[in-house]
């Protein structure tokens, strides 16, 4: 067999779009200047919000310093796949949103394997061969706007979406808004799973389709919009930001579907040639310890339902039943297939025409 | 009659023996069933493997669609999810062309030449097992076939097979413990009856020859066997020896003590004439003592040979001649004329020549000292015997003591001035050593016979 050279699979992904040199978002460092130890982490997590979870790990740390870098999800796939093939990682742990694109990743060998107590404390939908980590807890939810919509009004449910945007004068018509999903890497993964998850799909997709739904880009555009009145209802979008905007702002209400809620686990993984990544393992550790999770609860990067729900929080009724984490396996390679995400973007497509 | 210094040479020990072959046995069953099931583990996890591998391609061949005559592949998510029960393997796929390109995939692979179904190949610097399945398409906007390939890695697999093997394994282990433990009682059962026999020998006084009586497995009953012909040809001898030193005791005071006397006597006769009378009485006891002397040690030899001399082919007929010969021509008072009644052909008998002469010649010397003329000495066959004896033409002994007559002294009255009376035992003795007996009989009131009737030698083996 021959083996080739080239990163098609990759290139597809930004679904032919201009391809620039993948460069970072942002970035800060911490911890002393002159600290010999370097921990550089690269995540999809805005730097704000994943701030105090760096400076208590830092807390634990003696020296250390860390370099985090802020990353659009496809730029930072990119830039690990090509750091894989070239030998020489720039990051030692590389965070993010878009976990398929990081089982793919240690799919294809980019990923160092790390074991701890920790680790292998991980229930089996947030380890994959000891290469891809769960770290975080964080439900797709809808969202709305109590001064908007009465709570009595107000969706619980999809086929309470679906019935409100039903008929032809619905006040909602042209005012529900959710991820395009060839712009953000994260709509596509969960417009996807809702694809695989209940028949639902569909029909949502129809009544977004005739309601005339808004589809655009990143969380912040849409939570903001809601926050204005500019969109009634926001569709699938990241419980953490959500909460973290009604931390805020007291009239945005975070509902997590009855039907069912998809959970999504942020995933760590440490790439293959990682200079530090003894350091990059210390890091996941802390991220699994309590006291990780305790950061990670305060940036509401764990949306803890067990003690204390955010006052902003509707649970579904039947939590154990609804919740469903999306696993970490080869089965998320699936969405990534060339010919597989042509077909659902233009089934997609057909609900939310490109203006 | 135990002797400290004379141990017997230990060669081994059957129990080691034993427990070597047995453990060879084991061990090279033990190899034999670990490379089987080291074999069948990978074997079995490769097939239930490779059935996933097949399942998820044939769903992923099944998915594909032609439209405006471009195939369209639809991965099913279930073709994934059936990998994924190999939790840590990881996937690579392709979906192929007719002319090799890449519809869909990774665009690493390519398909491999040959028809082959199931290929092994690396990925990510791991071990990965591939599938091809081809689909056909005859459709009017496309004619052609479409290869779906997909490999993943080993993991599963090989953990399976070590699981498989590794139970099979234990399995083997247990069972192999189990049946040493058996063979070990099997063993210890199989040498206890020479446990017995050597307490019944250890138990036994010294003095004590009887047969070793024990049960014992048919396998070492010919080892019992030997030693019980061991110990009754050792109580024999030694009933020789007891009867000789008896006899000698006995039988040879008397004339020894009477020659004394006598000798005492000429030491002190002063007449020449008398003197010369004592000397010819000194001169006959100390034949007769001669001649006791040659019974007692001919009986002792015979019964000797019996036990230890292997028999051989003999004619009688030279047995007798040689008889006659050696007969002891200067016996006084006899007429010495013998005649020797030989048929022509050769009576064959299995036999020791010395003990059958000695025998013939003591009934010679019988009938000369007490029968009358003619002494015959007769070979012949009869009703299947051989029959090879002395007749003589006197009345021989009254026949109430026919019976007693092969016994040792029979004629009681100890050493009579002629003869010692040992001459029917010897004859006795050595019938009885030829498997044959000792017959007395009175064909008519002038006849007087005594022969040895022996089995005759089959022809064919003379």
């Amino acid at each position: 067999m021959r083996i080739l050279g080239g990163v098609q699979l990759g290139l597809a992904l930004l679904g032919g779009a201009a391809v620039c040199e993948p460069a970072p978002e942002a970035a800060k460092s911490y911890g002393p200047a002159q600290s010999e130890v370097r921990l550089t982490v690269r995540g999809t997590t805005d730097i704000a919000r994943f701030e105090p979870v760096l400076e208590k790990f830092l807390a634990h740390s003696d020296g250390a310093r860390i370099e985090y870098e802020q990353w659009g999800s496809n730029d930072l796939y990119l830039a690990t796949d090509a750091d894989c093939r070239s030998g020489y990682a720039a990051a030692d742990l590389v965070i993010s949103s878009s976990i398929d694109q990081q089982v793919k990743l240690a799919n294809d060998g980019c990923a160092a394997s790390y074991r701890s107590d920790e680790t292998t404390g991980l229930p089996a939908v947030s380890n994959w061969r000891d290469e891809v980590f769960g770290i975080t807890w964080e439900p797709a939810v809808i969202v709305y706007n109590r001064n908007m919509i009465g709570d009595a009004l107000a969706p619980r449910s999809r086929f309470d979406l679906i019935d409100l945007l039903r008929p032809d004068d619905s006040a909602f018509r042209g005012r529900v808004a959710t991820y395009d999903i060839e712009v953000s890497g994260l709509g596509y993964l969960f417009a996807f799973a809702d694809s695989q998850q209940a028949t639902t799909f569909g029909r949502l997709i129809e009544a977004f389709g005739r309601s005339g739904a808004v589809a655009t880009c990143c969380s912040a555009a849409i939570i903001d919009g809601v926050a204005s009145g500019d969109y009634l209802i926001a569709y699938n979008v990241l419980g953490s930001y959500a909460l973290a905007r009604a931390d805020e702002n007291p009239d945005i209400v975070v509902v997590a579907p009855d039907d069912y809620t998809l959970v999504l686990a942020r995933a760590a993984l440490i790439p293959r040639h990682a200079a530090t990544p003894e350091l990059a393992g210390e890091f996941i550790d802390f991220l699994l310890s309590a006291p990780g999770r305790s950061a990670l609860r305060s940036a509401n990067l764990i949306v803890d339902i067990s003690e204390g729900v955010h006052a902003a929080m509707r649970l579904p009724e039947n939590p154990e039943v609804s919740l469903r984490p999306i696993p970490l396996s080869v089965a998320l390679l699936v969405g990534l297939d060339q010919h597989k995400r042509r077909e659902f973007v233009s089934r997609w497509r057909a609900a939310f025409p490109k203006e | 009659m135990t002797d400290p210094a004379v141990r017997s040479r230990i060669a081994g020990s059957l129990r080691f023996r034993l427990a070597a072959g047995i453990i060879l046995v084991l061990a090279i069953g033990g190899v034999a069933v670990a490379y089987a099931a080291f074999t069948y583990g990978r074997d079995a996890a490769q097939q239930s493997f490779d059935r996933l591998l097949v399942g998820a391609a044939n769903q992923i061949a099944g998915a594909l669609r032609l439209r405006d005559g471009e195939v369209v592949v639809d991965i099913p998510i279930s073709a994934f999810e059936l990998l994924s029960l190999a939790p840590r393997d990881r996937v690579v796929y392709g979906v192929f062309g007719d002319d090799g390109t890449l519809i869909t995939g990774y665009d690493i692979l390519s398909p491999p030449d040959g028809d082959g179904i199931f290929f092994t190949d690396s990925f990510a610097g791991e071990t990965a097992r591939f599938v091809r399945v081809t689909r056909q398409f005859s459709e009017r906007s496309f004619l052609g076939s479409v290869d779906v390939i997909i490999g993943q890695t080993t993991e599963a697999r090989r953990e399976l097979a070590q699981q498989i093997t590794r139970n099979t394994l234990i399995a083997v282990a247990a069972i192999g413990v189990g049946m040493s433990a058996l063979a070990a009682l099997a063993v210890q059962s199989a040498l206890s009856p020479l446990q017995r026999i050597e307490r019944d020998i250890a138990a036994r006084s010294s003095k004590d020859l009887t047969p070793v009586d024990v049960n014992v497995p048919q396998e070492i009953s010919s080892l019992v066997h030997a030693l019980n012909r061991f110990i009754a040809r050792i109580e024999r001898q030694l009933h020789v020896m007891r009867t000789l030193i008896a006899d000698a005791s006995h039988q040879l005071r008397t004339p020894i003590a009477a020659l004394r006397a006598q000798a005492e006597l000429a030491a002190e006769e002063t007449d020449q004439e008398k003197t010369l009378k004592i000397v010819g009485r000194i001169h006959e006891r100390s034949r007769n003592l001669s001649r006791l002397t040659d019974q007692l040690l001919s009986h002792a030899l015979i019964i000797h040979r019996a036990d230890t001399v292997d028999l051989e082919a003999v004619d009688l007929r030279t047995v007798a001649a040689e008889a006659v010969d050696q007969t002891d021509q200067s016996m006084p008072d006899v007429d010495r004329s013998i005649r020797l009644a030989l048929p022509e052909a050769p009576v064959m008998c299995d036999g020791d020549r010395l003990s059958l002469a000695e025998a013939c010649k003591n009934l010679i010397n019988n009938s000369l000292k007490h029968g009358k003329s003619p002494v015959t000495v007769f070979v012949l066959e009869q009703g299947g015997h051989a029959r090879i004896g002395v007749r003589d033409g006197g009345t021989g002994f009254p026949e109430p003591m026919w019976q007693t007559a092969g016994s040792r002294f029979a004629k009681d009255a100890g050493v009579s001035a002629k003869g010692a009376g040992l001459g029917l035992a010897i004859v006795n003795a050595v019938s009885e050593a030829h498997g044959g007996q000792m017959r007395i009989a009175r064909p008519s009131e002038t006849a007087f016979e005594v022969f040895l009737e022996l089995p005759l030698l089959p022809e064919d083996a003379a």
